[in-house]
C-alpha cells in the first residue's frame, strides 16, 4: 500500500464527521460572523448591512461591561474555590482513613448530578421561606430571620458561586487524586528523610506531580465558567436587578428575549473571542509548565 | 507505610467526617424532600425526616393520565431518552470511523485537533444561525432537530475518547492480519471493532449522559411536549408556579437517576478516561 493511498483513505474515513462538523459548526459560526454586521431580527427581517455599529454600541454600552465583570468575578471565585477546595480533598482522600474507597466512591455523585438538577436542588435550599439553609442556620443560631439567599443582589451571585463549587470541586479533586497515586513512594519517604517538613514535601516534592493534570483542569473549569449559562438560568435567570447576569445570559437576551439577531451574534463573537484568548494563553502556560516540570 | 500520630489519625478521620457530610446531604436532603408529605416541608422549623414517608409524588410523575403534571413529564423522559438515544449513535457512526484513521494515520491528526478545539467554542457562537436554520427546515420543537445540534456536542468528545481508545489497540496486530492476506474490512470488523468494543461502550455512555445533560439548545430550540427534554421540565417546574417543593425533587430524583448509576457503577473507566487527557496535555 502507498503512502498516498494511506492519506486518502484516511481522509474518506474521516470525511463523515468532516462534513458534520462543517454543515453544524463551521456554516453556522461564519452565519454568526456574516449577522454580526446586520441589524437582522430573530424571525422575519432579514436586516441590512450596518458595518461595526453592533460592535461599537455593545462595547460601549454599559451592559456589557458590567455582564463582563460579573462573569469574570464568577469564573476567578469559582474556578479558584474549585482548585483549592479539590486539591485539599484530593491530599485527604490520599491519606489512610477508616472508609476511604466508599468516600472516594461517593465523591463522583456531585459531578454526576445534571448541571438543571444541581441548580434546582440549590434553588430549593436557597429558598427565602422554605429552604434548608434558612432552617439550619436559624436552629444553629445564625441568623435570626430567613434571608433571601438568590433574591438580592448581595448574596446572589456568591450564593450561585457555592452551588457551582459544590458540583465541581469533586472532579478537580478526582483529577488530583489520581495524579498524588502516581507519586512515588520512596520519593515522599527520602524527602521526609532528609527533614523536608509537610509544606516543602508539598511544594517541591508533590507539586510537580500535580501540575500537569491540574493545569488541565484549570483550563476546562476557566473555559466552562466563561461560559456558563445553565446554573444561571435556572436559578436567577440573571437577576435580582441582573447582579448575576453573565455574557452567555447576555447574550440569550440579545438574540431571544429581544429577538436582535444581528446585535446577538455580534456580542456571542466577542464572547468566543474572550475564550479563545484564554484557551491561547493557557495552552502557551501549559507548554511552559510541562517544560519546567 | 508511614506512621501517624494519634492527633493526625483523628484530625483525618473528623475531615474524612466533614467531607462525606458536603457531600452527601445535598443530595440525601433531594431525596428526602421526594418522600416527604407537604406539611413536613412548609414547617417551621423545618423537618429534617418526614413523619411518614410519602411516595405518592414518584406515582403523580409516572402516571400517563391526561392533561396531568405526569403526562408533561413523562413525555419530556421519552424526549430525552430518543435525543440523546439518536445523537449518540449518529456520533459513534461518525466518531469512530475517524478515529480510527486519526489513529493509524498520525498525518491527518491536525484535522482532529481542529475538530477537538471546537469544544472552546460557547454554544451562543452558534445559536443563532442553527435557530434560523432549524427555523426554515422546519425541525424547531423536534426530536430529530435536537439530536442533529447535539452532534455539536457529542462528535467531537466521542471522536476524541476512540481515538484515545484505538490508540491502545497495537497496530502490529492489524499489520499481522494483512500480510495473512485478510482486507481491510475484514480486520476492522473481525479485530479492532471487536478490541475496540469496551471503549465504544464507555464513549457511547458518556455521549448519552452528555446529552441527558445538555440544557442551553433544548432551551432554545424546543417549545412543547413534542420535543421538551427532561432538563428543560425541570427548570420549568423550579422556575413555574409549582408550590410542590417535593413535587419539583422528585423530578430531580428521577432526572438524576441514570447518570448517578452510571457514576456510581463506572467510576474506573471515567477516571481514566479524565486522566489519560490530563496526563497527554
Amino acid at each position: 500500500m502507498t503512502s498516498t493511498w494511506i492519506t486518502t483513505r484516511a481522509w474518506l474515513l474521516m470525511l463523515p464527521l468532516l462534513i458534520v462538523m462543517v454543515a453544524i459548526i463551521g456554516w453556522p459560526l461564519i452565519d454568526t460572523v456574516r449577522l454580526s454586521f446586520t441589524d437582522a431580527k430573530l424571525v422575519g427581517t432579514e436586516g441590512s448591512f450596518v458595518g461595526l455599529d453592533n460592535y461599537v454600541k455593545i462595547l460601549s454600552g454599559s451592559n456589557f461591561q458590567r455582564t463582563l465583570i460579573t462573569t469574570f468575578w464568577f469564573a476567578v471565585l469559582s474556578v479558584s474555590a474549585e482548585m483549592v477546595i479539590g486539591v485539599l480533598a484530593a491530599l485527604l482522600l490520599n491519606q489512610q482513613f477508616y472508609g476511604r474507597s466508599v468516600l472516594r466512591a461517593l465523591m463522583i455523585l456531585p459531578w454526576a448530578l445534571p448541571t438543571v438538577v444541581n441548580a434546582t436542588l440549590w434553588r430549593l435550599i436557597y429558598n427565602p421561606e422554605y429552604g434548608a439553609l434558612n432552617a439550619m442556620l436559624m436552629q444553629f443560631g445564625l441568623i435570626n430571620a430567613y434571608r433571601s439567599w438568590l433574591g438580592e443582589p448581595g448574596t446572589a451571585l456568591a450564593s450561585l458561586i457555592v452551588a457551582d463549587c459544590w458540583k465541581n470541586f469533586p472532579l478537580v479533586a478526582l483529577i488530583a487524586l489520581a495524579a498524588l497515586q502516581a507519586v512515588p513512594r520512596d520519593i515522599t519517604a527520602a524527602s521526609m528523610v532528609d527533614g523536608a517538613g509537610a509544606w516543602s514535601r508539598f511544594r517541591f516534592v508533590i507539586m510537580p506531580y500535580l501540575a500537569g493534570p491540574l493545569m488541565v483542569a484549570l483550563v476546562l473549569r476557566t473555559i466552562e465558567a466563561f461560559k456558563v449559562f445553565d446554573i444561571i438560568w435556572v436559578m436567577t435567570r440573571g437577576g435580582p436587578a441582573n447582579s448575576t447576569r453573565t455574557l452567555s445570559i447576555l447574550v440569550y437576551q440579545e438574540a431571544f428575549s429581544f429577538q436582535r439577531a444581528g446585535s446577538g451574534a455580534s456580542l456571542a463573537l466577542i464572547v468566543t473571542l474572550l475564550v479563545t484568548v484564554l484557551a491561547v494563553a493557557y495552552a502557551a502556560l501549559i507548554r511552559k509548565s510541562a517544560g519546567v516540570s | 507505610m508511614e506512621r501517624r500520630s494519634l492527633t493526625a489519625t483523628i484530625l483525618v478521620h473528623l475531615a474524612a467526617l466533614l467531607l462525606l457530610v458536603v457531600i452527601l446531604a445535598p443530595v440525601v436532603w433531594l431525596f428526602v424532600m421526594s418522600i416527604s408529605s407537604t406539611p413536613d416541608l412548609i414547617a417551621k422549623p423545618l423537618h429534617w425526616w418526614p413523619d411518614t414517608v410519602d411516595l405518592s409524588r414518584y406515582g403523580v410523575l409516572l402516571s400517563s393520565v391526561a392533561n396531568s403534571a405526569g403526562e408533561a413529564f413523562v413525555a419530556s423522559l421519552f424526549n430525552s431518552i430518543k435525543v440523546a438515544g439518536m445523537a449518540t449513535v449518529a456520533a459513534l457512526m461518525v466518531a469512530v470511523p475517524s478515529a480510527w484513521a486519526v489513529s493509524r494515520t498520525p498525518s491527518v491528526g491536525w484535522s482532529l485537533y481542529a475538530v477537538i478545539a471546537t469544544y472552546m467554542l460557547p454554544p451562543v457562537a452558534l445559536a443563532v444561525p442553527l435557530y434560523m436554520t432549524l427555523a426554515w427546515a422546519g425541525l424547531l420543537n423536534n426530536v430529530f432537530g435536537l439530536a442533529l445540534v447535539y452532534l455539536t456536542i457529542l462528535a467531537p468528545f466521542t471522536t476524541w475518547l476512540m481515538k484515545s481508545g484505538f490508540d491502545s489497540i497495537p497496530r502490529e496486530i492489524e499489520s499481522a492480519a494483512t500480510m495473512d492476506g485478510a482486507r481491510l474490512d475484514q480486520i476492522l470488523r473481525l479485530i479492532t471493532l471487536p478490541l475496540a468494543a469496551p471503549v465504544m461502550a464507555t464513549a457511547a455512555l458518556f455521549a448519552f449522559l452528555l446529552a441527558w445533560d445538555e440544557f442551553f439548545y433544548a432551551l432554545l430550540f424546543t417549545s412543547d411536549q413534542r420535543a421538551k427534554t427532561l432538563t428543560v421540565a425541570i427548570a420549568d417546574l423550579a422556575g413555574g408556579r409549582v408550590s410542590d417543593y417535593g413535587l419539583i425533587a422528585t423530578a430531580g430524583v428521577l432526572a438524576a437517576l441514570p447518570p448517578l448509576i452510571v457514576g456510581l457503577f463506572m467510576q474506573r473507566a471515567l477516571i481514566a478516561g479524565l486522566t489519560s487527557g490530563g496526563v497527554k496535555g
